[in-house]
């Protein structure tokens, strides 16, 4: 017996020892994509969940109606912040290498989505992040100090060492907690923007998931809540390619974009070139215009490619080309924004050196700073006691006997 | 003071608190236009709108993380999960989320969402609408659990989880819903309007969440249990003429661990009972509790009994279901062993 039924396995256009190959990937030119009124039906903007919105074209200039035409000082602004994410990222991942903490998670090759969107968004917007958007902190003002201090567990980490690197929060910045359970924050962000619009406040929700994570079901919940409930809710979908070692064709993404998820909901989705920050900055105006005038949600699928490895404790070239990273057609979003500023006659390569610089010291300096707080084997020391603080507002009798039991321990 | 089965205290608890505090909202399947598939939402949409009583997809997950999300942003949402069979889809979100938020961010941000959990059997309602699953949430950390037994309790406990700080899972037992039901399906069931706990104040009050309740107080055997099987044991410690002290637990989490060594220091004897299956069920907890702390004051052998370790069988309820036969059984068991 024979049938032309067969099991489809999704392979990845290379690995180890290939070609880096990304055919596969489905470019627009510059300028190409149609920019609708941001209240514009579904219909209207259908053609966007599978085109590629992006606006830094030829010879780096910006071109097309997704220009978001912002000032050069504004651009010098993100390009700071960018740079500051990729410095501090490197930093601590020499931190983990030396053994100070003990894991870290990059977003190089990734920073213009945090950056550009938390840079769009207002300061009383409220951002649900994922894993890789570290980004977000730093552009809403935060000192790397408060980040390095919760991946070092030391007394002046925010989580008071209850978390394992990366997992920050920031709730006076409007910066909801990463999950390591992923996708959780998508319908919870929905639910917060639900609650906005049921208090009849402006404020939208934001909130990140990479594309791997997009076939849990709670992604499915939160596009099915956004949709019915039309809440203010931006949904971003980071493309960078992988899932770990899974690569993005087993989230679902061969046949379809995943961008193209929106309109199957009843939402406008759109696909960007996640590493122009224009475009990204143009494409979040839109869909937080949208969300402010109570048009509803939007799905974003970010174009992006992960150029590191997973985290610290992951080895990409194990799984994927090593040459990936260079052969993306996207390219490095900070030297695209570089360059762009230096073809609008506002920066040159002596300010950015110098930037960078100036950055590297920042950084260093924080570092510095941050350890004078405690590591996880030096003093001063988090006391744990605190421990069994939080699980409750109050702490039940059962908590207060089992504190007096790990005291007594303790001597 | 008014009548009030326990489905009329529920929605009275609603009606309160929607009242009192624009932040709470209901929500949930067919909760709203329809008024919940047990009536416990009954008009609470005509008399607060859609905004505040909303209806919701068949999605537990989305209904518990939004649920999260509204807290977030300052609402106080009392979320209906149909039945407690129908829960597990919101596993996730209820452990890794609703639980741990208040842990995981050092007190910076919190969730205080209430969540409706109708449960138990007794309706044949076969192994899809019949769980008992209050062990599997007492084991998680950073929720509190409970469940009433009567109209009085459901009231003030569920305005007590609305205002809590901090995440409740609110358990109902069905087979409560209308009346004390004592185990014996043959019999005429009696109304609600019959009892003692019937008996609800309109307005406002609270019972506070973590104190458990001697319902019958007595001598020889210490009885400790929760929602439905209070009023099986009741009618056991009647029928089998044994003064047994029974003790509504009430909230597994936090444990009233004070009242329930009380009593059986005093008893010496204690006889443990659930409708939920026996295995690592909620008693095993119970009878750890009573080892550690009443060990030296017992007289016999602790007794458990529960629903067998078998899903719920719709042909077999009443073989399934802990009734008074097999509680009679145990409290002359325990107070007969030497």
């Amino acid at each position: 017996m024979s049938s032309a039924s067969r099991l489809h396995v999704p392979h990845p256009p290379a690995r180890p020892g290939e070609r880096a190959d990304f055919s596969y990937l489905k470019l627009s030119p510059a300028g190409a994509a149609a920019r609708p009124d941001a209240r514009a039906s579904i219909e209207e903007v259908a053609s966007l969940s599978t085109s590629l919105v992006r606006v830094l074209g030829e010879e780096h200039r910006a071109t097309g109606p997704w220009d978001p035409h912002l000032e050069p000082a504004d651009l010098q602004v993100g390009l700071r912040h960018m740079m500051t994410t990729r410095v501090m990222d490197d930093r601590m991942q020499r931190a983990q290498r030396q053994g100070k903490i003990s894991f870290y998670i990059k977003s190089t090759g990734e920073e213009a989505i945090s950056i550009a969107q938390a840079m769009a968004l207002r300061p009383t917007d409220m951002l649900f992040p994922s894993y890789r958007t570290q980004g977000l902190h730093i552009a809403r003002g935060r000192d790397v100090v408060d980040l390095m201090c919760q991946c070092l567990s030391n007394t002046r980490d925010m989580c008071k060492g209850r978390q394992m690197p990366i997992f920050y929060h920031w709730a006076s910045g409007n910066i909801f907690s990463v999950s390591g359970n992923l996708t959780t924050q998508m319908p919870q962000a929905v639910g917060w923007a639900m609650a906005a619009a049921i208090k009849r406040e402006d404020h939208v929700a934001a909130a990140w998931t990479g594309e791997g994570s997009t076939a849990e079901a709670d992604f499915h919940h939160a596009l099915t809540f956004a949709a019915v409930y039309r809440a203010p809710v931006l949904l971003n979908v980071v493309n960078n390619q992988w899932a770990i070692s899974t690569f993005q064709g087993f989230a679902g993404g061969e046949q379809q974009t995943f961008a193209a998820r929106g309109p199957g909901y009843g939402m406008p989705g759109i696909r960007v070139d996640g590493n122009d920050f224009l475009a990204v900055y143009a494409v979040t105006q839109w869909a937080a215009e949208r969300a402010r005038t109570g048009a509803g949600p939007t799905l974003i699928e970010h174009v992006t490619y992960r150029a590191g490895a997973h985290s610290t404790s992951d080895d990409p070239s194990r799984y994927r080309p090593k040459d990936e990273w260079e052969a993306f057609p996207l390219g490095d979003p900070i030297q695209r924004l570089k360059q762009h500023l230096i073809a609008l006659n506002a920066w040159s390569e002596e300010q950015h050196s110098a930037l960078e610089k100036e950055i590297e010291e920042y950084v260093s300096a924080s570092w510095k700073e941050a350890v004078s707080y405690g590591t996880m084997t030096e003093a001063p020391s988090l006391d744990p006691d605190t421990l069994f603080e939080d699980v409750f507002k109050e702490m039940p009798d059962s908590l207060v006997r089992q504190r007096e039991q790990l005291r007594a321990l303790r001597g | 003071m008014a009548k009030m089965n326990m489905v009329q205290a529920l929605n009275s608890a609603m009606d309160v608190m929607l009242q009192r505090d624009p932040a709470t909202v209901v929500m949930g399947q067919d909760v709203g236009y329809f008024g919940g598939v047990f009536r416990c939402t009954d008009g609470l949409q005509r008399k607060y709108g859609e905004h505040r009583v909303l209806d919701m997809p068949i999605a537990e997950g989305g209904i518990v993380a939004s649920a999260i999300g509204m807290a977030l942003n300052g609402l106080r949402p009392v979320a209906e999960i149909q039945f407690a069979d129908y829960i597990y889809p919101g596993f996730d979100q209820i452990v890794s989320e609703l639980a741990r938020i208040r842990y995981r961010t050092a007190g910076d941000f919190s969730v205080p969402v209430a969540v409706r959990v109708p449960c138990g059997g007794g309706i044949r309602g076969g192994q899809t609408h019949s769980q008992s699953p209050e062990a599997l949430f007492a084991h998680i950390c950073g929720i509190k659990v409970v469940m009433p037994s009567n109209p009085y309790d459901a009231k003030g406990l569920l305005i007590a989880a609305i205002e809590s700080d901090d995440p409740v899972i609110f358990f109902e037992p069905k087979r409560l819903y209308n009346g004390p039901f004592d185990g014996d399906p043959n019999k005429p069931a009696t109304p609600w309007s019959s009892h003692p706990k019937g008996e609800v104040p309109e307005g406002y009050y609270t019972v506070p969440i973590g104190k458990a309740e001697v319902v019958r107080p007595g001598k020889e055997v210490t009885v400790l249990t929760y929602g439905t099987i209070v009023h099986v044991a009741e009618a056991a410690a009647k029928a089998t003429g044994i003064d047994a002290e029974i003790i509504d637990v009430r909230s597994m989490v936090p444990l009233d661990v004070e009242t329930i060594t009380a009593s059986v220091k005093k008893t010496g004897r204690c006889v443990i009972a659930h409708e939920a299956t026996r295995f690592a069920g909620f008693g095993a907890e119970l009878l750890a509790t009573v080892q550690e702390e009443c060990f030296w004051h017992l007289e016999a052998p602790v007794e458990r009994v529960a629903g067998w370790d078998t899903p719920y069988p719709h042909a077999f309820e009443w073989e399934y279901f802990p009734g008074q036969q097999r509680l009679g059984a145990a409290l002359r068991k325990v107070r007969e062993a030497a």
